[in-house]
């Protein structure tokens, strides 16, 4: 039932994204009340989702930055 | 004092989502936006020999985007007329008279307050992602701000899901750390 730091890390950052299953939650619940590190790190992951989703973020897409990599005139 | 260099192939990679943040905060307007940080760039190209080196670049830069900010509501505010201020009495017909006082902020609330904050986050947040290595700084950017679904960001940069969530791992934790002083 113990499951490995790693493997609780990786869960609660699928968490952030809501892509944990019912089963990883559970199973990263009780690894949080074990074990003192992961629970810090669990309280800061989630943290910066909140910081990201106050700060309205906007990102340009991949291809806007490609379009305006090549309209820059790149010269060495 | 270490003088700072120009390495214009590396702006769009590492400053173009900071400025076009700062920028969006500014017209509220996505196209907009992004024409101004594409002017910045050519305009800091251009002069890019009047560059003293006394700021980091990236202070440069937003130096440049503001003042492209300021043109911008200069230009649309050009015809003559639009650069009055004009009031529009409140439709709102439950106001006892149309008074000015009723439409001066609200000394107490904290909304203005709280969209500053927002912002200086928004632009420390970027910052922070700008100085994560290449690839988590895309997938962390693809994952977080533009909402991908993984399965696309897997197939957009040809990696698995593992692969991805070790990416996401790294470029959190990095994130953490970078935003730790301040935002904790």
């Amino acid at each position: 039932m113990m499951i490995s730091c790693e493997k609780a890390a990786c869960i609660c950052n699928k968490a952030q994204y809501k892509e944990a299953s019912f089963w990883e939650t559970i199973s990263l619940r009780f690894h949080i009340l074990m074990c003192k590190a992961c629970t810090k790190h669990s309280k800061q992951n989630k943290k910066l989702t909140t910081l990201c989703n106050k700060a309205n973020l906007v990102a340009l897409s991949e291809e806007d930055k490609r379009k305006m990599k090549e309209s820059l005139p790149t010269k060495n | 004092m270490e003088t700072h260099q120009l390495h214009p192939d590396t702006w769009v990679d590492l400053y173009a989502d900071y400025l076009y943040n700062y920028a969006v905060a500014r017209v509220n307007d996505a196209e907009i936006a992004k024409d101004l940080v594409q002017e910045t760039f050519i305009a800091g190209l251009k002069s890019a020999k009047n560059f003293k080196g006394d700021a980091a670049e990236r202070t440069w830069l937003i130096a440049i985007l503001k003042r492209k900010v300021i043109d911008h509501y200069r230009k649309i505010n050009s015809k003559k007329g639009k650069a009055e201020v004009r009031m529009n009495y409140s439709a709102q017909t439950d106001a006892e008279g149309d008074w000015l006082e009723e439409r001066i902020a609200d000394p107490n609330s904290n909304f203005e307050n709280d969209a500053l904050e927002n912002e200086e986050l928004g632009l420390a947040i970027q910052k922070c992602i700008a100085k994560l290595p290449k690839k988590q700084a895309q997938v962390f950017t693809m994952k977080t701000i533009e909402g991908m679904e993984t399965e696309d960001i897997c197939n957009a940069l040809g990696i698995n899901a593992s692969n991805l969530w070790v990416m996401i791992h790294r470029a959190r934790t990095g994130l953490m750390g970078c935003l730790n002083q301040n935002w904790f």
